[in-house]
């Protein structure tokens, strides 16, 4: 079972991959909107490789109004 | 599809489009690549009146308010039905707000019933105290797990009556639904739509864009949105059309969406319709040279031939490799919510998907103009509806002036907001304060907005009043947040921004610790609502007698200062 800290570095490392931006950059606390200059719907395919990456499902509104990576890794865990 | 000539209202309508067309299917729900439920107008109907019998037993009566805040899916539908059929007065609720801001709208609504899903209920009952400060009296919650605290909900799929409910009729002046067109931090505009808002609006659209038995409608933008009640909802079911619901609306499965249930019309907002576009694009440029060269003449012979009137078989035989992902069935991608660049249009009408391109406001009942694709044009927002007059009002040397409409779709108010009603709606005629001129084919064009708002790509408008509370006791002298095309005015209907005018403190200057102050606060708020920049203003920001900003005075001020130099992003 993975503790929160390994799942919220995962979601780091997945999303700095899928929108190619250098590893390291992106902390815990970051707005994904902001940091990495992405809209709605470019968070809703980062969505679906997380899902992919973790095995899990994560229903739209789970997600509603998370924008910083550290609580949307807490959803993922609760459902892990 | 029913004569609408012959309704009172909208429950009527809608009770004879569940006999009329009672064993088509009207519903169809899928959750991911699982389908949830398939109803047809008959099974519908039956799911329906108990629950409107229900609701009559608690207590709910004519001209009651109750309240919807769910994601799309066809409870939704169920509900309002049931809701109408016992007379009520519908308030649809954006399940994206937060639940403070949807407290603050149950209460001004005056809503005693709400209707939610239990996500959603399990975030609002989270505020203590909020509930007993509206008038919410019963909440019914849908899909609650077996052992969930309904802090004194009742359970949706529980709350049902046996026995026939009892139809209460409305007319057509009555109020059917209380939509809310922003306002969740200032002032909220509630738009009071009447049955007739409704029943006109209807009958105009299905004039250009029919529905029928058969076909189907993928309903993606939220249904509390006018375009989505009236074209994912009204609209179908007074033809006998089926309304799919996806419960996630991740890409791969929208995408999938189209060919599974051969979709003939979909809304989006621009920002997914420029996503669509990218997506296409990205393919094309995938192909080898010489395929690319032979798709390029193919695009170039649909163009030619579709130069006056869309031809969909021709198109759809032509480039069998675009439209095949779409179903096969796709009509018209209705775009709405925004503005559309017209190279976006173009880029879809010249591979044969026509996109009903138009002009609406939720006080105007939606649509004030649609393109008849007769023919096509990408620059335009198209022409009047039938029944909607237009006009140009103060227009300068250009021909550009204020858009005003009169027509009976024109909602009758904002609840509880006389002054405001009457400076929107002038001898009968609805002020936009959108600015536009018709040209010589009689195609209405945009210029900008009068107004201090903006509206974002996904179709939300936001009001700068409306999120100045998160930046409350800033370590400033004053500050004030406005559209910067409000400031200074553009000849654009994209890419617009939100400033925050900030007036310093004597002595004091712009420092980094102030500038991420202020960025933290504005992360506070929906992506969608963010201040873009900051401008600085070296004066005391003009007030009324009772120290209100004069933001009209304000603005004229600070369009003196240089756009380019004065807008500090943040």
């Amino acid at each position: 079972m993975r503790t929160l800290e390994q799942t919220t570095q995962e979601v780091l490392d997945l999303a700095s991959k899928h929108f190619n931006v250098p590893a390291g950059s992106l902390a815990p606390e970051d707005d994904f909107f902001k940091k990495l200059g992405i809209d709605s719907l470019q968070t809703l395919e980062m969505l679906s490789r997380l899902e992919n990456h973790f095995g899990i499902e994560l229903p739209d509104y789970e997600v509603q109004g998370v924008s910083d990576f550290r609580t949307l890794a807490s959803r993922i865990q609760s459902r892990l | 599809m029913l004569d609408l000539s012959k309704y009172q209202s909208i429950g009527a309508a809608l009770k004879d489009a569940l006999g009329e067309f009672a064993n088509e299917v009207c519903l169809i729900e899928a959750d991911r690549e699982r389908e949830k439920e398939r109803l047809t107008y008959r099974e519908f109907k039956a799911r329906a009146h108990p629950l409107a019998k229900a609701l009559q037993d608690a207590g709910f009566a004519a001209g009651d308010r109750a309240s919807i805040i769910m994601t799309n899916q066809s409870k939704w539908l169920i509900s309002a039905y049931a809701i109408f059929y016992a007379g009520g007065v519908l308030v649809p609720l954006d399940y994206k707000l937060t639940p403070d801001e949807q407290w603050q709208l149950l209460k001004h609504s005056g809503a005693i019933v709400l209707v939610t899903e239990y996500p959603i209920w399990r975030q609002l009952s989270a505020v203590e105290g909020r509930a007993a400060a509206t008038n919410v009296t019963t909440v019914l919650v849908t899909e609650a797990p077996k052992n969930a605290e309904l802090a004194g909900a009742h359970r949706w799929e529980e709350f049902q009556d046996g026995g026939e409910p009892v139809f209460i009729p409305r007319t057509r002046k009555d109020v059917a639904c209380i939509v809310y067109s922003s306002g969740t931090g200032g002032r909220p505009k509630g738009c009071m739509m009447t049955h007739e808002n409704y029943l006109e609006q209807c009958v105009a659209l299905t004039s250009i864009y029919s529905f029928s038995p058969g076909m189907r409608y993928l309903s993606i933008l939220p249904t509390n949105h006018a375009i989505d009640f009236m074209v994912g909802f009204f609209g179908p079911f007074i033809c006998g059309a089926a309304v799919v619901h996806l419960r996630t609306l991740r890409p791969e499965y929208v995408r999938e969406a189209f060919s599974k249930y051969k979709i003939t019309y979909v809304s989006l907002v621009p920002l997914v319709l420029k996503n669509l576009q990218k997506g296409l694009q990205a393919r094309f440029d995938e192909l080898s040279p010489g395929k690319r060269r032979i798709f390029n003449a193919l695009v170039s012979i649909n163009k030619a031939l579709t130069k006056s009137r869309p031809r969909l078989g021709l198109s759809r035989r032509l480039l069998k490799q675009v439209h095949e992902p779409f179903g096969g069935e796709l009509r018209t991608i209705i775009v709405g919510g925004a503005f559309t660049e017209p190279q976006t249009l173009q880029f879809f009408y010249d591979l044969g998907i026509p996109v009903a391109n138009g002009y609406g406001l939720t006080e105007a009942g939606t649509a004030i103009t649609v393109n008849d694709l007769k023919p096509f044009r990408a620059d335009t927002v198209g022409k009047p509806l039938p029944g909607m007059e237009v006009r140009i009002v103060n227009a300068n040397t250009d021909g550009i002036g204020e858009v005003s409409v009169r027509s009976k779709t024109i909602m009758s108010g904002y609840l509880n907001e006389p002054e405001l009603t009457a400076e929107t709606i002038v001898d009968g005629w609805l002020m936009t304060g959108d600015l536009g001129r018709f040209d010589s084919a009689g195609h209405l064009q945009l210029f900008g907005r009068k107004k201090n708002m903006i509206v974002s790509e996904e179709g939300k408008n936001i009001y700068p009043e409306d999120i100045e509370a998160v930046f409350d006791s800033l370590a400033v002298k004053e500050f004030c947040v406005f559209a910067a095309n409000y400031i200074w005015p553009q000849r654009s209907m994209v890419g617009e921004q939100l400033l925050l005018a900030l007036h310093l403190e004597p002595g004091q200057t712009y420092t980094v610790e102030l500038r991420r102050e202020i960025s933290a606060r504005n992360n506070k708020l929906l992506n969608y609502k963010r201040i873009h920049g900051v401008a600085l203003f070296d004066q005391d920001f003009p007030r009324t007698a009772s120290l209100k900003i004069k933001r009209n005075v304000l603005a004229e001020q600070l369009a003196k200062l240089d756009r380019a130099t004065a807008f500090l992003p943040l």
